[in-house]
């Protein structure tokens, strides 16, 4: 093959793939950075920012290597060669200055952005927070609407425009909650409880999954959220009230046990201390090693294993 | 029966695997070992490989034997990624794939685990045993016996991790079991205790290794080397070395609570009983962030060898590439929480660990500005080494990029435990060490056999690697950014995501193909040796003291200790060799380390002792125990353990260099 | 090119048993400070969980001061006799090494059993290391103390046995020297446990 028919066949193949690259994802969900609430949207900034800022690194660093590697092959002996050139004060300067400024705008933003979009911090709004309670078992989601003494296994909705405020933990091993579409991860931990503030600003139906491993049927524990209007939601909620399955302390226990790729199952008559009682069975004593729960009763002191602080001294 | 359960432990007539991908693993790995052996017997050479290499204290020695099981254990994990991939690319939707969900998960721990562990920690040491020694100018590391006792249990853990494929089951908790699913009630099978004593033993082996490597740093450089003087590969083998001594003995505690809760019934990490899984992941963490820069910082000092040596000059900004690494080494240990911000661990400990994060960018930055400029007003060879340098120099930046995006803690939450984070780090370990590393073996490799490598494969070979890389890792940074996290056995078809699990499993069979390559390049290498002998000792132009000696090198090294005036001694000594005097060198005997049978016996008893331990069989842990013990005591008491080569053995050997140097034909390079 | 060489050079690589002496010396002190790391883990192990208690008994209740004290004042009794040991060597009196180094192993032999028994008692009164997370971490960090002073009796009676038969051999000397260190090191770790672990633990802190 002579070379310019090799070029040709290469540059043919390339255009080819990027065509079909950008055909397929124009068709595709890229749910990252197609967030459906101001929180996704304030995280897919962060990542543009990030990425741009880079480049101001990047494109020298490929731009030299190439310049450099061409010109100083060893077959242009027209270019200068400097064997003993091994340093130069300004240019490491330069080198130890630019990124150092680019990693002090950076750090600003870390830090700033990790109080702003602390998962902890509620979202200010006109609209009263709805609290959901999410409890990772093998291999499923539980959601938990204590106050409206509902649940849901594997699917849930909520009303645009509404600040939610997430309470999340395992009865399992540790899973990771994660609705891509709405905003950023948090880990489900047994005898922790953890909390993430979210909030859909779009209609739609989007996908959450663990983003942990927590065994056999890991890839089983996706779900789905669906926003939309207050109505619909409330619709929902009276929905799950007149539901015959109701979740007792039996059904619960059942629950916890394996079982993968798990339908979606609604509960009426959950009891608002359901939650507390998860988190709080690996933190006191009981005789029963299966921890499974005797009985739901009201603790005073729920968050005593919150997360916070949890970091080794 | 009890008494048969009491000899057996655990052990029953059903740990042989069930399934057939895990049976014919091991079956083919039997057979595999089973030719070897015949062709050992076949060909008599089993007095010779117990004499000459599995006793052997000479680090050249040790080195290649480090490499070898390396890249076994490259293929096994290579293997391991390649079904992964199938069972991706088809387990979508109705289809659930080729594999189970437990055999997936087995192979993505096993993955992670061997190709750290095993493969990149086995090529590291293989080429710090070769070469480092040399570079110093030292005819031997610190303590030799010690050297060959870490590379058996090195090799004494790799046993036993491969053991899990033929009798029981590997763990399927992921390469870093998080408990509480490592713990008992969610894994109650051996996997997780084949994980634990497989890096408990291996990584004593280097915990052991990196106190040896640096104690001969500090105390064996030959004279004229003060620490400004040293190759920079040999700073950053200190950096790496210093990493180990302070990282490993973590990781050495870290596994033994998480063996007692699962043995002893104790409660570190269980979520009940007042443990706390939270505090295993911050453990494993201090251990585990160290680990991947001291996996790099020797790959980053091969790359420092490499560019200076190709482009005919000195490598830029020494001081500079020194100071990042002092500071690499130290900021390692200030980052590890980055590796689970969305523990929820509150805003400021995450700006905190964040901002370290993005720190430790600056020297790391710094270092390919210098390599760069290394390049700049050059004379650039470009042989297969240089070929890895340059795409090690792409992916390391995009990678880095990546890492920099997911050090501001609000996108991580966007990005961990997603894909693109397997892609980033893939990115470093494949396109930073895994690169350096190959690179490393391209470019002594004729200092330890005495010929070079067919460049026309290793250009192959590094082809297939980079485009099969980016076939490979480009989709997941693309999957990640769609949602789909790591370690998905399954998925939905409604998601689209098929398409670039085909394309980065085709990947994936490229790179394959560049291992495939690679491994042919040595072995078309070996039978055409005759046609790249390096008769002269530097077949590249090189800089360092391993240049200045013959190639193969001298079991002895040195026959006469350097004195070195320069940080490119054997370069400058190139430049003024007008003074190339007739004197005829004096020699003197050379005292050496005798070979020892003991450090194998000792890397059995290991395997003994930790198939004991994963499978109950108290009587065995003991027995092994007890006689590891009474070896060492043995080999305390033994107070000859090195001889002497006589100053006429070193002429006479001398002589035959000085004479196949005569035969050389002209230099290649001018 | 590297045809200079001068009779120092040469020597550096002889392996002169200076050379060879400092060379361990240095590795030992290095391994040491490995070691020190392994124990630094294991008191930030002790200092999450000690709280940990999970219904059980806190350290309030458990320890006894007397007690530890006793084993306390014992394991610094025998660094002082492993000291003179040391001194006895460096005059070359073998029967004095033998004397002081075998004081020594029999304070540490009390230190252990005194240990041994208060595990014991612990066990016997249902607080074992299965009762919680504070009993978990209580164990295995006082548990790995006692383990190095077990493998450093053994290595101490392996080398009273070889200076016994070989004498003050070179060999032998390097080896007290090395145990020397070994054994203040842990003394100084017992000092952490007894602060840490027993004082704290008693005031409930």
């Amino acid at each position: 093959m002579n070379k310019k028919l090799k070029i040709g066949v290469i540059s043919i193949l390339l255009i080819a793939s990027v065509g079909i690259s950008a055909w397929y994802l124009h068709h595709t969900n890229i749910a990252v950075l197609d967030p459906a609430g101001p929180i996704a949207l304030k995280e897919r900034n962060l990542i543009y920012f990030a990425l741009g800022l880079s480049l101001i690194v990047v494109i020298p660093v490929f731009t030299l290597l190439g310049v450099f590697a061409f010109r100083y092959r060893e077959t242009n002996t027209k270019s200068k060669y400097s064997p003993n050139l091994d340093h130069n004060a300004v240019a490491e300067a330069i080198w130890w200055l630019i990124p150092s400024g680019i990693i002090l705008i950076l750090s600003v933003v870390a830090w700033t952005s990790s109080h702003s979009l602390d998962p902890y911090k509620p979202i200010a709004s006109d609209n009263k927070t709805i609290n959901i309670q999410v409890v990772a078992l093998d291999w499923k989601w539980l959601f938990i609407y204590p106050n409206d003494q509902v649940a849901s296994i594997n699917n849930f909705e909520i009303p645009t425009n509404t600040p939610i405020n997430f309470e999340i933990t395992s009865d399992a091993p540790m899973n990771s909650f994660w609705i891509p579409q709405l905003g950023g991860q948090i880990y489900a931990m047994p005898g922790m409880s953890t909390q993430l503030n979210l909030m859909a600003t779009k209609d739609g139906i989007f996908n959450g999954s663990s983003a942990n491993i927590s065994g056999e049927g890991f890839s089983g524990m996706t779900f789905t959220v669906k926003a939309s209007s207050n109505r619909d939601y409330v619709n929902w909620i009276r929905q799950l009230s007149a539901s015959p399955k109701k979740l007792t302390v039996a059904t619960y226990n059942q629950l916890t046990k394996p079982s993968q790729y798990n339908k979606v199952a609604h509960y009426s008559n959950v009891s608002p201390d359901l939650y507390n009682s998860i988190v709080y069975k690996y933190m006191s004593p009981s005789e029963d090693s299966t921890q499974s729960i005797d009985s739901v009763t009201t603790i005073n002191n729920p968050k005593a294993r919150d997360i916070n602080g949890m970091v080794m001294p | 029966m009890n008494y048969v359960a009491g000899i057996l432990g655990k052990l029953n007539i059903h740990v042989f695997p069930h399934d057939k991908v895990t049976l014919g693993a091991a079956v083919s790995i039997v057979l595999g070992g089973f030719i070897a052996i015949l062709f050992m017997t076949y060909t008599k050479r089993w007095k010779w490989l117990w004499k000459e290499w599995l006793t052997s204290v000479d680090p050249k020695k040790i080195g290649v034997m480090y490499i070898i099981v390396g890249l076994l254990m490259l293929v096994r994990g290579g293997a391991d990624a390649l079904m992964m991939k199938t069972q991706q690319a088809t387990s979508v939707g109705a289809s659930h794939g080729v594999l189970s969900a437990t055999t997936f998960q087995q192979l993505f721990s096993a993955h992670g685990t061997i190709m750290i562990f095993f493969a990149a920690m086995g090529l590291m040491f293989g080429l710090i045993n070769l070469v480092l020694p040399i570079q110093i100018g030292a005819r031997d590391v610190a303590f030799p016996f010690l050297n060959l006792t870490s590379f058996w249990l090195f090799a004494a853990g790799m046993i036993l991790i491969n053991l899990s494929l033929g009798i029981g089951e590997f763990s399927t908790a992921g390469w870093l079991a998080y408990p509480p699913l490592s713990e008992l009630r969610y894994s109650p099978g051996v996997g997780v205790d084949y994980w634990i004593w497989s890096l408990q033993i291996a990584g004593i082996g280097s915990l052991l290794s990196g106190i040896n490597f640096f104690v001969t740093i500090v105390k064996m450089r030959c004279s004229g080397m003060n620490l400004m003087k040293m190759p920079m590969f040999v700073w950053s083998v200190l950096g790496s070395t210093l990493l180990i001594m302070f990282a490993f003995p973590i990781l050495t505690v870290t596994l033994t609570l998480l063996f007692l809760d699962r043995t002893m019934g104790m409660h570190f990490f269980t979520g009940g009983f007042g443990g706390n899984p939270m505090m295993y992941v911050n453990l494993i963490w201090a251990w585990g962030h160290p680990e991947v820069y001291i996996l790099i910082l020797p790959a980053f000092g091969i790359y420092s060898e490499i560019v200076a040596t190709f482009s005919r000059k000195r490598l830029f900004g020494y001081t500079s590439m020194v100071w990042a690494i002092g500071a690499i080494t130290v900021l390692s240990f200030s980052v590890w929480l980055h590796h689970f911000f969305t523990m929820g661990a509150g805003a400021d400990v995450n700006g905190f660990f964040g901002i370290m994060t993005m720190v430790i960018a600056i020297p790391t930055g710094v270092k390919v500005f210098n390599w760069l400029f290394t390049m700049f007003r050059g004379r650039i060879n470009f042989s297969t080494p240089m070929y890895w340098f340059m795409g090690f120099i792409g992916l390391f930046t995009v990678g880095g990029v990546a890492g920099v995006v997911m050090s501001v803690p609000p996108a991580d939450f966007q990005l961990h435990n997603s894909l693109f984070l397997v892609a980033h780090f893939h990115t470093m370990i494949v396109g930073g060490v895994v690169f350096g590393y190959l690179a490393g073996i391209t470019y002594w490799f004729p200092k330890i056999f005495g010929f070079r490598l067919n460049e026309r494969l290793g250009r192959w070979s590094f082809w297939c690697w980079f485009i099969g890389f980016l076939l490979a890792f480009i989709p997941l940074y693309i999957l990640g950014l769609m949602g789909a996290t790591r370690r998905l056995d399954h998925y939905s078809a409604s998601l689209g995501w098929q398409p670039l699990f085909i394309v980065s499993g085709i990947g994936a069979g490229i790179i394959a193909i560049g291992v495939g390559i690679f491994v042919l390049q040595i072995a078309l290498s070996i039978i055409q040796r005759k046609d790249n002998i390096d008769y002269t000792g530097d077949p590249w132009n090189g800089r360092t003291l391993e240049w200045s000696i013959p190639s193969p090198a001298p079991f002895y090294n040195f026959a006469i200790s350097p004195i070195v005036h320069d940080r490119d001694p054997f370069w400058e000594a190139k430049r003024q060799s007008n003074k190339d005097t007739d004197e005829v060198p004096h020699y003197k005997d050379i005292v050496m380390p005798k070979n020892s049978g003991i450090a194998p016996i000792i890397g059995m008893l290991s395997v003994a002792f930790g198939f004991g331990m994963i499978w109950h069989v108290w009587w065995l842990c003991i027995a092994a125990l007890v006689t590891i013990i009474v070896v060492i005591i043995v080999r305390s008491s033994d107070d000859h353990t090195e001889f002497i080569v006589p100053a006429k053995e070193i002429e006479r050997i001398e002589t035959e260099y000085a004479a196949r140097k005569a035969q050389a034909p002209k230099r290649r390079y001018a | 090119m590297s045809d200079a060489s001068t009779p120092a050079a040469s020597l550096r690589l002889s392996g002169t048993d200076h050379e060879k002496n400092s060379k361990t010396v240095f590795g030992f002190w290095v391994y040491i400070m490995t070691d020190c790391v392994l124990f630094a883990s294991l008191f930030a192990t002790y200092a999450v969980l000690h709280h940990n208690i999970f219904g059980g008994p806190s350290g309030q209740t458990l320890f006894s001061l007397p007690n530890v004290l006793t084993e306390t004042l014992i394991l610094l009794t025998s660094s002082f006799t492993c000291g003179l040991g040391i001194l006895a060597a460096r005059a070359n009196h073998k029967n004095k090494v033998l004397f002081w180094f075998l004081i020594t192993f029999l304070l540490g032999i009390a230190f252990l059993s005194l240990e041994l028994t208060e595990f014991r008692h612990l066990v016997i009164t249902g607080n074992s290391w299965r009762r919680s997370g504070f009993l978990s971490a209580f164990f295995t960090l006082v548990g790995t103390h006692g383990l190095h002073i077990s493998i450093g009796l053994l290595w101490l009676v392996v080398l009273l046995g070889k200076i016994f038969s070989g004498g003050l051999s070179k060999n032998n000397l390097r080896q007290l020297t090395l145990f020397s260190i070994f054994w203040h090191f842990l003394d100084i770790i017992w000092i952490f446990i007894f602060t840490i672990v027993y004082l704290m633990g008693s005031l409930g802190k």
